[in-house]
């Protein structure tokens, strides 16, 4: 699985000679035809013809960008052109955007070659991407979920043995925990700081789009180009990551947040927190609001903002259409909703519409929204005192298909302790390998304060030096 | 204290609200399930007192405004390029009755 130069490199050396563009494109489609065959499920959508037809075009241009020749894999539930976008669901079943979402269409202005879709948990809905028609296997164990929601976003980084990067997006950790199951590097960033237009989305005020990759300079890279300025996003902050040195002085490890992992997990992370310790200063910390409620308010605003964003699918304009003469709208659209959603998006919608009913929203909502302003505010007191706090990215390794069957819906949603209260701040934050455990990989997450993604592109360089 | 009972006649007004059919097996396997969400997740909050302002965004936005220019958006045609072609109807969309 390794290959050991950055992307940048790969760019450098494509602009002299582009054969090597069209070799690295034609062995990858080779790698992802074998995924197909060995059916580990990590593409959803693509199309070959589309593809050399961008290697053409590539070929033909004559500027050269900072993603010149390298193939990049998308989320589902990002927007590309042509291409069937349905985030995991059968809802969107057919539908083809007319456009670009806005880090497409940044990607290939420096380049990029759009590869394929990934299969993903159905709107982001779920923590090992079981919540889909096509499982992906975890690369490592195919026994094993490779994390969710932007499961096959990591797997594939870590199949695949060519230069290329992911693009994913998180709502409650879906970028940090297929990253950490699969042994990969990625950034979450600022909420805000990459625009979410062309996002189907999951929960507005959560949602971020984010990079995934073999290393941190791979992964800084794809940030640094899908980042900035869009007027077609209100939330987007018209900022960009620059490719620069954070400073770190002194680091905290988030003790409570260790509490229930499981002991192995603990382990690789702490032993690697020990090697650290020759590099940064490193103390301990407690974040006693954000483990006791973050999940909780977490789940509620998500749910409530979830379930608004899906009043919209209802079987009209795009996706699933079905034979609407002779019927009443309330009968056509429920017929089709319970139709085409899954269990859990069900679930989901009952509870985030329960939640902003009359009589229960100030209860739940407004509350929930009050509880986020005590927790960021935690993190910042901490932020005065340390330039990074860090936690293990998941509380185990990756899971067997047969033990998360098991899981009740409530335990299932207690598997995002750790990266729940960083999403749910807004917060960017980093998942790195920290090591394995009989042979699964365990990552390591890194929290910065809003718009300090620098500082984990410092600390990502760190935790790759031996 | 939110005083709330989560039995099958709340989850199916839920999902009625939210234009859902739920199927009597679905409705007897989610309804334990959202009690128990909403028991012990989302009322553990009644445990803290939260006077602060709500964060409806975890970061602080600015409104942004820009000058409001006609451009040239998606032709008819390609607005309905999704459209299930017996939906289709002299440029418009067929759709179930509203009244």
């Amino acid at each position: 699985m390794g290959r050991k130069e950055s992307l940048k490199f790969f760019v450098e050396n494509s602009k002299k000679d582009f054969s090597l563009v069209e070799e690295n494109l034609h062995k990858i489609i080779l790698e992802l035809n074998a995924s197909q065959n060995k059916k580990l499920n990590y593409i959803e959508e693509y199309d070959e013809k589309n593809v050399l037809q961008q290697l053409n075009d590539l070929k033909k241009n004559s500027s050269k960008g900072k993603l010149f020749g390298v193939p990049l894999t998308i989320k589902d539930s990002i927007c590309v052109k042509d291409l069937e976008t349905k985030a995991g669901s059968k809802i969107l079943k057919g539908y083809k955007p007319l456009f670009d979402a806005t880090v497409i269409k940044k990607a290939r202005e420096e380049g990029a070659i759009i590869l394929a879709k990934t299969t993903q948990d159905e709107f982001g809905f779920g923590t090992f991407s079981t919540n889909t028609e096509k499982i992906p296997k975890n690369p490592f164990d195919n026994e094993r979920s490779c994390g969710g929601s932007s499961g096959s976003s990591a797997a594939f980084t870590a199949y695949t043995s060519r230069y290329h990067a992911s693009i994913g997006e998180s709502t409650g950790g879906s970028i940090a925990c297929p990253s950490s199951f699969c042994g990969v590097t990625s950034i979450t960033p600022t909420y805000g700081l990459v625009s979410r237009y062309g996002l189907i989305d999951y929960a507005n005020s959560l949602d971020k789009i984010g990079s995934i990759g073999r290393n941190i300079e791979d992964v800084a890279l794809l940030l640094n180009v899908i980042s900035g300025e869009d007027n077609f996003d209100s939330t987007n902050i018209g900022k960009k990551f620059e490719i620069e040195e954070g400073s770190i002085q002194k680091i905290a490890i988030v003790k409570n947040f260790f509490e229930n992992c499981s002991d192995e997990v603990k382990k690789i992370v702490l032993e690697k927190i020990d090697k650290l310790k020759e590099f940064v200063k490193i103390e301990e910390v407690e974040l006693p609001l954000n483990s006791e409620y973050a999940l909780s308010a977490y789940y509620i605003i998500a749910t409530s903002e979830a379930s608004t964003n899906l009043a919209k699918l209802s079987g009209l304009r795009y996706g699933v259409q079905g034979d609407v003469v002779g019927k009443h709208f309330d009968d056509y659209f429920s017929e089709i909703r319970s139709n085409y959603f899954s269990e859990e998006t069900k679930r989901r919608i009952i509870l985030g519409t329960f939640t902003r009913m009359s009589g229960f929203r100030d209860a739940y909502y407004l509350k929930a929204l009050r509880v986020r302003t005590k927790l960021i505010n935690e993190f910042n007191q901490q932020f005065k005192k340390y330039d990074l706090l860090l936690t293990p990215t998941m509380p185990m390794v990756p899971p067997k298909f047969s033990e998360i069957e098991k899981m009740t819906p409530l335990e299932n949603f207690a598997m995002d302790l750790c990266t729940i209260p960083a999403n749910l701040a807004g917060l960017p934050h980093s998942s790195c390998n920290a090591g394995f455990s009989k042979g699964l990989p365990v990552g390591l997450m890194a929290i910065a304060p809003h718009l300090q993604e620098q500082k984990l592109y410092s600390f990502g360089k760190v935790m790759e030096l031996e | 204290m939110v005083d709330v009972v989560v039995n099958e006649v709340l989850v199916q007004k839920v999902a009625q609200n939210a234009r859902l059919k739920l199927t009597e097996e679905e409705l007897k396997k989610f309804t334990p399930q959202i009690r128990e969400i909403i028991l012990k997740a989302f009322n553990k909050l009644d445990e803290i007192i939260a006077e602060e302002e709500p964060s409806f965004q975890p970061i602080e936005q600015k409104n942004k405004l820009r000058e409001d220019i006609p451009k040239k958006g998606f032709s008819q045609e390609e607005a309905l390029e999704n459209v299930k072609i017996d939906l289709r109807d002299l440029g418009y969309i067929k759709g179930p009755k509203v009244v």
